[in-house]
């Protein structure tokens, strides 16, 4: 992984639109630690609405089970929402990686 | 095959969504017409109105002017997250400038720039792109250059702390229209206060490099600080007249958040000589920096081209 | 690093059946499904391509809002230029989703491994261009993307949902401040033409190459990547915007084009495909002032993602 700086981690962003409604997923973004995250999301997903809640996970800490999906690759006790980068060869010749 | 049927309707369906009237997602979409529209828009009984529209002039060509700065960021901010960002606070403030703007224009409209018979120029864009230099009332804090995003997180600091505590007393205006610029203001800019000061204390905290920035950022604003508390003798009989107020009396409360930033972050207040007046004059009379004559040169361009022009 | 999956043939052939058959039944794939190696890296190219525009796509626009001749359109076209950084983060989410990160994507596009829509090549020189970018290029972005919402791989269709639903406010935009400065003055009214003159045959190109020199096009309709051909979109885009022109009052720099009742479509010209060609490879009027501009501010802003990633390490 040389020459690649840190990059901020993938934050999902969850949004309950208003007072009775489920919290529902509604895309991701990069933040640096918790707090950003949600200042980030309010700003991205949520265009400032006030009274809305939200939540903000960080992708590597959730686990996931989807027996539909054919995946051989990953062992249950590893699964994760998304692939690691560094996981699959990359399109390209990519001399960073 | 329920799904092989639906080809055709799901497309239609997307397009259907397309020109549909919600614009619920768009939080912006449905605000860009007369910002006064609607709202009673008589003299409060004591009331000047020359004061009142100079007045308003001065909060709102602070809003229009660092708006201005502001939008600048757009597509060179150091994340997609923080361009987003930059970009609502650029639009609340241009938002609330609006409203200023306007509300001058409707209390006196002598402070409006003459145009051409006939001209359908709406009193707002008079004032904001007609207007010279030495008609803007704004402080001179908001014309210079952004910098780097440190200079910029530190003047984003002082003004919106300097706002937050101005609109939180102006929302006591005697005038109603004021009052509601203000209780609405006070939402935006204690969003924008409190991201500044996270970026702040997170410049501060980095690295070496970011700390390094941002006390030459925070020394680069600085010197334009105090010009924030004089009191000019529009502010003067703005708060007299219970329409206003006098900015002397925010300075405490300023230096106070100021410090609980700074101490955080461990950060010294600067001592640096402050910038001086002009004969006696500062931004709010008129007397600005030599950058505000080319902001306004770029920004009034194309308007002051086509002064019959409607868009 | 990079782990090779291992996978038998046996495994392989079993695996590529159930992802055909995803596909057959018009569902979606999902991250965590096995797919081709071919089709995801065919969906990184794409996502990755339709990413780069949207933010490649805030310059020519961005560089309007300081000049802006109303309040009402400066706001306008801030949130505007805005939505176009939300769509660019929406669609390199659904990258990352794929394996590969927004720095490495960032990278590419810097380095010009990864290609943008060369419409953004072109510079806008005048506020009517804001117009015409709303009106033609974001009304053809529309004709690409639609399809789109529905496209095989998950992740993508739903970014897409999100991107259509704000082009199409976008495009409105565009519409009406041409028919408000068509009701202006003589010289807005010129402004105005000159603009579509000058953007009409680059907002055809957008549709990429004629067919029968598209080779991407097959296997990615085929996987339900892509759902229309190049030349279908381009006829409908032109069917669509023939009567808005008419209705503005501007007309199209194409002496052949003309209605074809027997085809019920618009028979019209070809664009210059040897300036579109030189455009793509590198050569169009502003090719490396974009790429510049973005790498100027992904350079400038390294220091500072670098303290906030010092200071939630020191902070945890």
């Amino acid at each position: 992984m040389s020459g690649v700086q840190a990059e901020w981690p993938l934050y999902e962003i969850f949004v309950r639109g208003k007072r009775g409604l489920n919290h529902v997923h509604v895309g991701s973004l990069h933040a640096a630690d918790d707090e950003m995250a949600l200042r980030h999301a309010r700003d991205v997903y949520t265009r400032r609405n006030e009274g809305v809640s939200i939540w903000a996970v960080r992708a590597d800490a959730v686990a996931a089970s989807s027996p539909d999906e054919k995946d051989p690759l990953f062992a249950p006790a590893g699964d994760k929402v998304y692939r690691h980068p560094t996981f699959y060869a990359i399109p390209d010749d990519v001399p960073h990686m | 095959m329920p799904h092989v049927h639906d080809h055709d309707a799901d497309h239609e369906s997307v397009y259907d969504g397309l020109t549909g009237g919600d614009d619920s997602q768009w939080a912006f979409g449905t605000d860009f017409e007369d910002p006064l529209a609607g709202v009673d828009t008589t003299i409060a009984q004591g009331v000047d109105a020359s004061a009142l529209a100079a007045y308003c002039l001065m909060l709102g060509d602070d809003a229009l002017v660092y708006s201005h700065r502001l939008a600048q960021w757009t597509s060179n901010a150091p994340d997609l997250e923080d361009d987003i960002a930059l970009a609502n606070i650029a639009l609340d403030l241009l938002g609330q400038a609006r409203l200023l703007l306007a509300r001058a224009a409707a209390a006196d409209p002598a402070v409006v720039p003459a145009l051409p018979d006939g001209s359908p120029v709406p009193p707002e864009d008079a004032l904001a792109f007609f207007r010279d230099e030495a008609g803007f009332r704004n402080v001179r804090l908001v014309e210079p250059d952004n910098g780097d995003f440190a200079v910029t997180m530190a003047r984003l600091l002082v003004f919106s702390t300097y706002r937050l505590a101005l609109l939180e007393r102006l929302r006591d205006s005697n005038d109603p229209v004021l009052a509601a610029i203000a209780t609405k203001g006070v939402k935006e800019v204690a969003y924008h206060r409190d991201y500044a000061g996270r970026w702040f204390l997170t410049l501060a905290r980095g690295t070496e490099e970011s700390r390094r920035r941002l006390l030459a950022g925070l020394a680069l604003v600085w010197p334009l600080y105090d010009e924030l508390f004089r009191t000019h003798h529009v502010e003067a009989a703005a708060a007299d007249q219970g329409f206003g107020v006098d900015p002397s009396g925010l300075a405490d409360e300023v230096g106070v958040v100021l410090e609980q930033v700074l101490t955080t972050s461990g950060v010294e207040r600067p001592e640096i000589a402050q910038t001086g007046a002009v004969n006696g004059q500062t931004g709010r009379g008129g007397r600005h920096t030599e950058v505000m004559g080319r902001l306004l040169a770029e920004m009034q361009v194309v308007a002051r081209a086509h002064p019959m022009g409607l868009w | 690093m990079t782990a090779s999956p291992q996978v038998s043939a046996g495994d392989e052939t079993e695996l590529l059946a159930a992802f055909d058959a995803v596909i057959e039944r018009h569902e979606r794939i999902e991250p965590r499904d096995w797919m081709p190696e071919r089709y995801r890296s065919t969906l990184v190219r794409q996502i990755a391509q339709h990413a780069h525009s949207e933010i490649i796509g805030m310059q020519p626009e961005g560089n309007w809002i300081a000049r802006a001749p109303s309040l009402r359109r400066k706001a306008i076209l801030l949130a505007k230029v805005q939505d176009e950084a939300g769509h660019g983060l929406y669609l390199y989410s659904a990258c990352e989703t794929l394996g590969v990160s927004r720095d490495e994507l960032t990278r590419m596009l810097i380095e010009g491994r990864q290609k943008y829509s060369s419409i953004f090549n072109y510079p806008t020189l005048s506020y009517a261009d804001v117009g015409t970018i709303g009106w033609l290029v974001d009304g053809a972005a529309i004709c690409n993307q639609v399809p789109l919402c529905r496209t095989s791989y998950g992740p993508y269709g739903r970014a897409m949902i999100r991107v259509c639903k704000e082009e199409s406010f976008h495009q409105r935009q565009g519409y009406e401040l041409l028919a408000t400065m068509m009701r202006g003055t003589d010289e807005q009214r010129a402004m105005v033409q000159e603009s579509v003159d000058r953007f009409w045959w680059p907002a055809l190109m957008m549709f990429g190459p004629p067919d029968a020199d598209s080779p991407n096009t097959e296997q990615s309709m085929a996987w339900g990547i892509k759902r229309d051909t190049n030349d279908e979109l381009r006829q409908k885009f032109v069917d669509m915007s023939v009567p808005q022109a008419k209705a503005l009052g501007v007309t199209f720099p194409d002496p052949a084009l003309v209605w074809d009742e027997d085809r019920g479509h618009h028979d019209f010209g070809q664009p210059d495909w040897d300036e579109f060609t030189q455009v793509v490879k590198g050569g169009g009027p502003c090719n490396a002032q974009r790429i510049a501009h973005r790498a100027r501010a992904w350079d400038d802003g390294a220091w500072v993602r670098e303290a906030a990633t010092a200071f939630a390490q020191a902070d945890a």
